[in-house]
């Protein structure tokens, strides 16, 4: 440490040169910070406590396909169940039928399952009464500039009512917060209508349900009350498929893309450049002080000193960098996210990324720094110091 | 204040030119570069400029691992980039060439795609009736009602419970009229009234299983696969099977989910149009299929495209910053040499001509070099995503088109200009004096 000052001197004593290269340091970190955001978010989906309680039971033959309602009382008695609601998929748009909205029909205890959602008790209460009445995700609403006490048309992509109509109208009796604001970025983007008014409203659902939804009273029982529910409809026109709530998203995502992948190529790509350009620096930097660390050797510092204060110099580089690469990335992230208006949601830079990036920044570093070390460290005073 | 004024003045004068060179054609781009030759070959401050620039040149070799860094580093640039685009672009093309302007889709009003579509049986009747559709040899209306449904199936190289959606399509026998270019390369087609499916080649990749012989469970029921077909589009990606049989298992009664027509010619897209939107007895939406493929790839398109340039463009500034600080390096360490020659009375202008072309031309090279790495790995590479619009997994092939090139050599290009500039006019505008005496 207390030869902190010497190494800062020497990192800065070509000022511009040190500026370049800490700029594409910051570039390189600043895409990671982005990019492990994305990985980061892709991964985590579902992978909460509360994701890990419930259980998804949908058609075996594929989603799209609906169950018969009677399914809920049998599913109810199954042991081990807490708790069990129904979803349908609405497949709503406002406005224009690509602007799509997470849209669910729903019973209305399907809120109880989610304890991640927060809905006043006055609000809820409004929701349990009124017919035509939904409940907006927060960041939903404000994309559409909807309050309370709005009278909403909203298109079914898939339903029309009986009269064969695709506008349907909604009151909207409250909003649904997330509880937990880094993670919870679809539940305040969703759209909750009620089940009954749906079934009752559609000439085409006629009492069927989507999927339904179970809440476990013991995490470490949820395969077997998953196998007991797909047990109730085995051999029936009706086969089920039951899964937690995390083993449903994390396939869903790995359908979607191969994000692991995708990042992992692009970062190799960046820190394989990012590696020759800071070396170069490096190398530039050690080539030019060749005296300067004579003298140091003349001095009295030992070989190794001399490998550690270079060593610690070309780590001291990518940590400035990095650091504010990523300390960028976290600025940025949450103004890309409000930018979009809801469209796109990035959790901002977490610790797991900030670890990796610590380390990654170390790593680069100490490779970068190893060959000019190396050569600082064999320098013989007599011809460094002669120009040899 | 005079050197703010000038710097400020440098920065319009880039950003003008980046964008003309944004703007700029390919013909465009040979004009300059033939006349910026003839400049070198025919003028008297050409060739000083040339004499100068093969000095540098020559001497590349000398620094051949700070020169390696503007090669490499923009070389990452353009290969990430072309390869991201052209993830874009092979989807876009999957799903645009699906579609043709002579056959058209008609599906229930406000359906945002054919797999949230229901047509009952009174509609499926109806509509091969309406005028513009192309005849067959018997005189039948090429017109194709088809159920599109979801299934599970095992997803390849994945665990006993990894499933993934594919799309299912039920068909008839005018599915083939409507679409010629799919043809059955392996096995047989199935045979109506029995569980038997065959599979596109992108699908068969993507699932374990799908070969023919093997059967495989929808639900409950055994299928037998007794085919592979072959489209070069997004049904590729689908399993079709008999359409009365698959409305059975997954109980859809008579009802289809979409009628795919063949026009008599793209003219009467509009009469066809306005008769089944004009009939009250049908409630449909009507579009050519080439529409509504391509509007299904709209968003994503435009998301990897978005997701491409701005990890382009974060990479571009680390790469021009690494070409700025070499080029710094390198006039520096010709501070001497430059000096000299403008003491002997060279102009500024070959000096600042020869860093750039120095600069450009390890551009070059690296996005060359970038462009081809991106061709040689991921040219007809296979992905595959949840495509909108449609319910299984599409797969599709990375497609590095000229034109994709094309861009990546321009943004290899224009990296090099900006990190060529600064340090060029530097040299040029050094005090001869000052730089004489420096060591």
């Amino acid at each position: 440490m207390k030869y902190l000052h010497l190494i800062w001197a020497a990192l800065f004593r070509r000022k511009t040169r040190t500026l370049l290269t800490l700029v594409s340091i910051i570039a390189a970190f600043l895409l990671f910070g982005m990019l492990d955001a994305v990985r980061t978010s892709f991964n985590q989906a579902g992978q909460s406590a509360n994701g890990a309680q419930r259980l998804q039971t949908g058609s075996k033959l594929s989603f799209i396909q609906t169950l018969p309602q009677s399914l809920e009382s049998q599913i109810a008695q199954v042991p081990g169940v807490k708790m069990v609601t129904y979803a349908n998929w609405f497949g709503g748009a406002y406005q224009d039928p690509h602007n799509q909205v997470f849209s669910f029909a729903v019973e209305p205890n399907y809120i109880d399952l989610y304890p991640e959602i927060e809905v006043s008790a006055a609000e809820r209460k409004a929701f349990d009464d009124t017919r035509t009445g939904i409940l907006v995700g927060e960041k939903l609403a404000k994309r559409f500039n909807w309050k309370v006490g709005d009278k909403i048309p909203l298109q079914s992509t898939i339903f029309p009512d009986r009269q064969g109509s695709k506008n349907w109208t909604f009151d909207i009796v409250g909003i649904l917060h997330s509880k937990d604001k880094k993670s919870g970025g679809f539940f305040d983007q969703m759209l909750l209508l009620h089940w009954k008014y749906f079934d009752e409203t559609t000439p085409f659902n006629r009492g069927t349900v989507g999927w339904y939804v179970t809440r476990v009273s013991d995490v470490n029982q949820a395969d077997k009350v998953a196998k007991a529910i797909d047990a109730i409809s085995a051999n029936s026109d009706h086969e089920t498929r039951t899964q937690t709530e995390q083993a449903a998203t994390a396939n869903w995502m790995k359908q979607l893309a191969d994000i692991g992948l995708i990042v992992g190529s692009i970062m190799g790509a960046v820190f394989f450049t990012l590696l020759l350009l800071s070396g170069n620096t490096m190398m530039q930097a050690v080539r030019e002080r060749t005296s300067e660390l004579a003298v140091l050797k003349t001095i009295g510092f030992s070989n190794h000193a001399v490998l550690a204060i270079v060593l610690a110099e070309s780590v001291l580089l990518l940590l400035l960098g990095g650091v504010i690469g990523l300390g960028l990335a976290s600025l940025i992230i949450p103004i890309v996210s409000a930018g979009s208006g809801g469209m796109l949601n990035l959790p901002s830079v977490g610790a797991g990324s900030w670890i990796l990036g610590l380390v990654l920044m170390i790593a680069i570093g100490l490779l970068v720094g190893v060959l000019p070390a190396m050569r600082a460290m064999r320098l013989n005073i007599v011809d460094a110091l002669a120009g040899r | 204040m005079k050197n703010f004024l000038f710097n400020l003045g440098l920065l319009i004068v880039i950003a003008i030119v980046l964008w003309a060179w944004v703007m700029l054609p390919w013909q465009g781009v040979i004009g300059l570069a033939v006349v910026f030759a003839l400049w070198m070959a025919f003028t008297r401050s050409g060739r000083r400029a040339a004499s100068v620039a093969s000095v540098g040149i020559s001497t590349l070799r000398q620094r051949i691992g700070s020169s390696a860094v503007i090669v490499i580093g923009i070389a990452g640039v353009v290969g990430v980039l072309v390869a991201l685009l052209a993830m874009g672009e092979g989807y876009a093309e999957t799903l645009r060439k699906t579609g043709s302007a002579d056959t058209a889709i008609v599906m229930r009003g406000s359906s945002a795609a054919e797999v949230m579509s229901v047509l009952d049986h009174d509609s499926v009747t109806l509509i091969p009736q309406a005028a513009g559709i192309a005849k067959d040899s018997k005189g039948q209306p090429i017109a194709s009602p088809e159920l599109v449904v979801a299934a599970n199936l095992p997803l390849k190289g994945g665990n006993a419970d990894d499933e993934g959606s594919v799309q299912l399509r039920g068909v008839g026998d005018q599915a083939w009229a409507v679409r010629p270019n799919v043809k059955v390369i392996e096995g047989r087609n199935f045979q109506p009234g029995m569980r038997e499916l065959i599979v596109g080649k992108g699908a068969a990749k993507q699932f374990e299983g799908l070969t023919p012989g093997h059967t495989v469970k929808l639900g409950n029921q055994q299928w037998t696969v007794v085919g592979v077909f072959s489209s070069g589009d997004a049904m590729d990606s689908e399993v079709w099977g008999d359409a009365s049989v698959v409305a059975d298992t997954y109980r859809r009664g008579s009802s289809r989910a979409s009628v795919m027509v063949r026009l008599a010619d793209p003219k009467s897209y509009d009469k066809f149009k306005a008769e089944l939107e004009g009939n009250p007895q049908l409630k449909v939406d009507v579009s050519t299929t080439l529409d509504y493929f391509s509007k299904q790839s709209e968003g994503m398109t435009k998301v990897i495209k978005v997701v491409g340039i701005t990890v382009g463009l974060i990479m571009a500034i680390g790469a021009m910053f690494g070409a700025l600080n070499t080029m710094f390096a390198a006039v520096a360490a010709r501070a001497r040499e430059i000096a000299t020659l403008r003491a002997i009375g060279f102009r500024g202008l070959p000096v600042v001509v020869a860093v750039m072309l120095e600069t450009m031309l390890l551009a070059l090279i690296g996005g060359l070099l970038g462009g081809l790495l991106a061709w040689l790995i991921f040219n007809g590479y296979s992905a595959s995503t949840l495509a909108a619009g449609t319910v299984g997994k599409l797969s599709f092939e990375l497609r590095v088109s000229p034109a994709l090139l094309w861009t990546g050599l321009k943004w290899a290009l224009a990296i090099g200009f900006i990190g060529g500039i600064f340090p060029a006019i530097r040299a040029a505008r050094l005090p001869v004096t000052t730089a004489l005496r420096e060591l």
